[in-house]
């Protein structure tokens, strides 16, 4: 199938020998999206290359930026201000939000429920992107964060809004979740279907939703606690059985979760700068080091390793996507399933293609 | 009202000049009555531009906003293009909305042979149009105009969904625009096009050819210093 399927998620080939309608062999071909996002980092300034996370995974730009600043300024030792790392936490929840509305929107796009769900899912995603474009200027490639802070500071009619969408957002839920989740036609389709064991999950390296729909307990938001987050009162939804059902339940009960980190940060959020006074924006050179900054994206663990020779560009730019770590047990998943299964797996393990060819 | 025959003009296929008709406010007077006037190019290009059925087709960051252009706020069915088709052979429209890299050139390539005439073709996003961003990365086309031929160009990284309607409503323009006998202004349209445009393979270094040289030519530069 490929590279083009239009179910895919992008443009990704999988090489599927089928025994009837049985899937007995798949083998993924990646690529058909490699745009050289590593080697144009290495060869652009630590500021140059943030515009190019936002490409990274595109319907995630913000908590790209952030992993990226982050990255970087526990390279070069750059203190954040309060109100910087408070907006962090808010856009990054927005942008959890934001992904798991339309992965279900996808998701049941993939299952077979043309046009209707997506339709919900985007017209709340356009909710949220009319917030990023009000702060930011981009709907889609936000280039917001900063190293040592955030690019511009949110006005009280922005919160105000953001405060509104989070109101709003459960009544939402709701009003999908009674469309979807109970409904029988889902659960036939995607119930002890692609059955991840917490074994693989956690000897293949998959991170996020995926990762704690097979029952363990991993976030980094607690296990790091980066930024903020150990001051916010939040659970970790958990699967029971790791099938495609579970990853699509963990993602909607993350929502809630995230709306209550959103609801906290708004109420508490404190006046002062977003970026720090000190910070050098022009001609920014770390010290030689090597380091590896990483933060919970929607999808999993983005992290970003940099190596400084103290230049204006990093000696070694790399990415560790989640889309891609995810991707790479897609053939264990799928063995023994139908071919119209395999696409529900795809689609559950919510890949976005710019991130996994880099 | 009848035009008779000594003041029809003649039709002649060899002449690309418009045929001179009734003038719209005939047109008007005509409606009045119940009478719509009309050619069988003019029905022709009203049906085409009002249809115009994009391919299922995404290829990185654009593809969302095709998506959201799709969906209900932005609602490209107001056009007529809402019918996403799976298949290139229901499809009129190739929108390549993303970075072409050159593995993927290929594919794109045949997919616009297999589309039937007429067909249309959107460059959407700065990596469609020159490769964008990421052009200076070994793995990106410089643009896909090197090697099919692009009726809208729209710039933006990525394009809002309103830019891909304005690059819609151009293309519908440009089609009510088209004629379907005479010698054609478009070359497209022509009997000389090629019906299939060449594939380009895998070479050692790039793709093989690196562009179509019919369609695409590197720019000339011209230095004022040095005749």
């Amino acid at each position: 199938m490929g590279p083009h399927h239009p179910s895919t998620h992008g443009v990704f080939r999988m090489m599927v020998t089928l025994d009837g309608e049985t899937v007995v062999k798949l083998k993924p071909v990646f690529g058909y999206l490699h745009r050289n996002h590593e080697k144009i980092g290495e060869n652009t300034t630590y500021l140059a290359s943030m515009p190019y996370t936002d490409r990274l995974d595109y319907f995630c730009s913000m908590t790209n930026n952030w992993a990226y600043a982050l990255a970087v300024e526990q390279l070069a030792g750059l203190p954040v201000p309060e109100r910087a790392e408070y907006l962090r936490v808010i856009l990054a929840e927005l942008t959890r939000l934001l992904n798991h509305t339309c992965l279900a929107g996808f998701l049941l796009q993939d299952t077979g429920a043309s046009g209707t769900p997506l339709m919900y899912a985007f017209r709340e995603r356009e909710k949220i992107l009319d917030l990023f474009e009000s702060l930011s200027g981009s709907r889609m490639m936000c280039n917001y964060q900063r190293f040592g802070g955030c690019r511009i500071d949110a006005t009280p009619e922005w919160l105000a809004a953001a405060r509104q969408l989070v109101n709003g957002y459960n009544a939402f839920l709701d009003e999908y979740e009674e469309l979807i989740t109970g409904n029988e036609i889902l659960m036939a389709r995607t119930q002890n279907v692609g059955v991840l064991s917490p074994a693989l999950a956690v000897n293949a390296g998959i991170t996020g939703p995926m990762l704690r729909a097979s029952g363990v307990d991993y976030d980094l938001r607690k296990v790091d606690g980066y930024g903020y987050y150990p001051r916010f009162e939040f659970r970790i939804p958990l699967g029971d059985h790791g099938d495609t059902y579970d990853r699509y339940m963990v993602r909607m009960l993350e929502m809630r979760e995230s709306i209550g980190i959103l609801r906290q940060a708004l109420d508490r959020i404190p006046e002062g700068p977003v970026m720090d006074p000190k910070a050098k924006i022009r001609g920014f050179k770390p010290k030689p080091g090597e380091h590896y900054g990483r933060i919970e994206g929607p999808k999993g663990e983005i992290g970003f390793y940099l190596i400084s020779d103290g230049t204006a560009n990093p000696y070694r730019y790399r990415v560790r996507p989640p889309s891609l770590i995810n991707l790479t047990i897609l053939e264990d998943l799928c063995l023994g399933h139908t071919l119209a299964d395999a696409v529900i797996i795809l689609g559950s393990i919510d890949i976005v293609l710019g991130e996994v060819d880099r | 009202m009848t035009m008779s025959d000594a003041t029809r003009p003649a039709i002649n296929a060899q002449t690309s000049a418009p045929l001179s008709g009734p003038t719209d406010a005939d047109r008007d007077e005509l409606r009045r009555h119940g009478i719509l006037l009309t050619s069988i190019q003019e029905l022709a290009n009203w049906g085409r531009s009002n249809s115009v059925w994009p391919l299922q087709f995404g290829l990185a960051c654009c593809a969302i906003e095709m998506i959201a252009a799709s969906m209900a706020r932005f609602d490209i069915a107001r056009f007529g293009s809402e019918v996403f088709r799976p298949s290139p052979r229901q499809a009129d429209l190739l929108i390549v909305s993303g970075t072409v890299t050159k593995k993927m050139a290929p594919q794109v390539i045949r997919l616009w042979n297999q589309m039937p005439e007429p067909k249309y073709c959107i460059a959407m996003g700065a990596c469609a149009i020159s490769g964008g961003p990421f052009k200076q990365g070994y793995n990106v086309l410089k643009g896909i105009d090197r090697f099919i031929p692009v009726d809208v160009y729209i710039p933006g990284c990525p394009p809002r969904p309103e830019a891909l309607l304005n690059g819609l409503i151009e293309l519908q323009k440009n089609i009510r625009g088209r004629h379907i006998a005479g010698p054609a202004p478009v070359e497209a349209d022509s009997p000389t096009a090629p019906g299939e445009y060449p594939v380009p393979a895998f070479g050692e270094r790039d793709l093989e050819p690196t562009s179509n040289p019919k369609l695409w030519q590197p720019p000339v530069i011209v230095r004022p210093d040095k005749p």
